[in-house]
Parts: C-alpha cells; sequence; structure tokens
C-alpha cells in the first residue's frame, strides 16, 4: 500500500532536486564579485524606496480567511462527488438535498459579505 | 527495518527537526516556513497510516492555507520580521521537568494500554467510504459543520470591515 505512493516520492524528489538546483547553482558556479550597486535589492531597475516590511491592509486577510473557508467546504463536497452516482440510485433525491442545504448555508454567508460590501476594494 | 519503518522515521524526522527549529527560530518568518516541513512530516504520517483523504486535507487546507494565513497576519503586523521573538527568560529546568513528566504518562500509557491490532489488510481508499458517511450516518454534524464555517465567513467579515461602519 506504501507502495502505492512511491510515484509522488518520485515527483516530489524531482521537484526539491530542480528547486535546489536553480536555486543554488548560480551561487555554486558563477563568480561572486559583489559591488554596492549588484547587492541592492531589485526593484524593475529602479532605486529601492523605503522598506520592504511595510504593513499590508486588513482587505488582504477577508480575502485570505475567506479562501480558506471555501477551501474546507471543497473538501466536504469531494469524497461526495466521488460516490455521487452509486449514492443517488441507492438514496435518490436525499443524496441530493443534504449537500443542497450545506452549500446553501455556506452562499448565505457569502451574500451576506457581499451585501455588506465586504468585497468591495476601495 | 522494513521499507515502511524507513519512510515512517524519515517523516517523523522531518516533523521534528522542523518543529524544533519552528520553537527556537528568532526569525518569525523562518519558523512560519519550518512549520511548512511540519506539516509536510505529519501529512506523510498520515499516508503511513494508510488515511489518505486525511493526508490530502493536512497539505490542501494546513499548506496551503493555514499556513499563508499565517505569512499573511506576520505581513499584516508592523515590524515584526526584524524583532526578536523569543521571550527573555528561558526556564530550562522547569521546563525540561514539565516535559519530562509528560513524555513520562504518555509513554506509560502507551506501553500499558492494551492495543487492538487487527492484521493489517489492504487499506481501499477512504475517500468514498467518508462520502457515504457524511451524507447516512453523519448527516446531522455535516450540516453543522456548514453552520460552523458559516459562523467563521461572517466573523471574519466583520472583523475586518469594522472600522468602515
Amino acid at each position: 500500500m506504501v507502495t502505492n505512493y512511491i510515484p509522488i516520492f518520485l515527483v516530489l524528489l524531482a521537484a526539491s532536486i530542480f528547486g535546489a538546483a536553480v536555486v543554488f547553482s548560480s551561487r555554486i558556479f558563477g563568480p561572486l564579485r559583489p559591488n554596492k550597486v549588484k547587492i541592492m535589492p531589485y526593484e524593475s531597475g529602479k532605486d529601492p524606496i523605503g522598506t520592504t516590511n511595510e504593513r499590508i491592509s486588513i482587505k488582504y486577510y477577508l480575502v485570505a480567511m475567506l479562501f480558506i473557508v471555501f477551501d474546507i467546504e471543497v473538501i466536504y463536497v469531494y469524497p461526495w462527488a466521488v460516490e455521487f452516482k452509486k449514492l443517488f440510485a441507492q438514496y435518490g433525491l436525499f443524496a441530493f438535498v443534504p449537500m443542497f442545504i450545506f452549500l446553501v448555508v455556506l452562499e448565505l454567508g457569502f451574500v451576506y459579505i457581499f451585501m455588506k460590501g465586504g468585497l468591495r476594494w476601495d | 527495518m522494513s521499507l515502511y519503518d524507513i519512510i515512517f522515521y524519515l517523516f517523523a524526522a522531518i516533523t521534528i527537526l522542523s518543529g524544533f527549529i519552528v520553537v527556537t527560530s528568532k526569525n518569525i518568518v523562518y519558523s512560519a516556513f519550518s512549520l511548512l516541513f511540519t506539516f509536510f512530516g505529519v501529512a506523510g504520517i498520515y499516508v503511513l497510516l494508510g488515511a489518505d483523504f486525511i493526508a490530502i486535507v493536512q497539505i490542501l487546507v494546513y499548506v496551503g492555507g493555514i499556513l499563508i494565513l499565517l505569512l499573511f497576519g506576520v505581513m499584516l503586523t508592523n515590524k515584526i520580521t526584524n524583532v526578536d521573538i523569543r521571550t527573555g527568560t528561558i526556564h530550562v529546568l522547569p521546563g525540561a521537568v514539565a516535559v519530562g513528566v509528560l513524555m513520562g504518562l504518555l509513554l506509560s500509557a502507551m506501553v500499558w494500554t492494551e492495543w487492538k491490532t487487527q492484521p493489517s489488510e489492504t487499506p481501499v481508499t477512504t475517500t468514498v467510504t467518508l462520502g457515504r458517511l457524511l451524507i447516512t450516518d453523519y448527516i446531522l454534524i455535516f450540516e453543522l459543520l456548514g453552520i460552523l464555517l458559516l459562523i467563521a465567513l461572517i466573523g471574519a467579515a466583520s472583523i475586518a470591515r469594522r472600522e468602515q461602519e
């Protein structure tokens, strides 16, 4: 049963080797002759303005929070969807109604945020 | 040592080492990134236990969601990146005693419990069973979960939009 996951491990291995090669090969093989301009933070060729660790608006946090909630919602939909054909054959409409209620409850929250203007980007 | 054991100890080592870095690192961003490997190691152990769906959920929600939210939290907080976040006083001796007692309790519980073992059978995928149970045996819990998520949604919205009222 563990052997089923060997392809995933191989992909992970290949991805990490590739990532490490891309990041570290320039450091290993490239000549290191720094000067003041070279070690400056890169901002599309312009001189950097201010610091990088500035505060970011809370609006982004709402988007991230919404993402997690709908992420979890999808996780509950997924196993139901995989088995839906058999469940529908067995229970008929009652295989559909519970998921419908679940989704409607969550969409109520989405509509609430939408009506309250939570997604307005001002 | 079988292949199974080697993989288990690999994931356990990843989890413990990166967890150690999470606790001891001075830079909060390094802590957050080490947490990624902790979550990953736990996901690997879930896979070894035959809980494939839980492992995917672990990666999808914790690595893909919670960790991003954590990094957002770092970004949203002013001037947190260069601050030494560790406390000035670290009580090694009381800490060691507390950890030792807890570890002794857990180990004794582990050794003296009569675990119900069953012959290992090839586990089938758990996703189908979960989907079936969600709308049959655990339907009430399922619908309550929807309401719980709704509460989280409304809570997040009201916290983030408070100043605009």
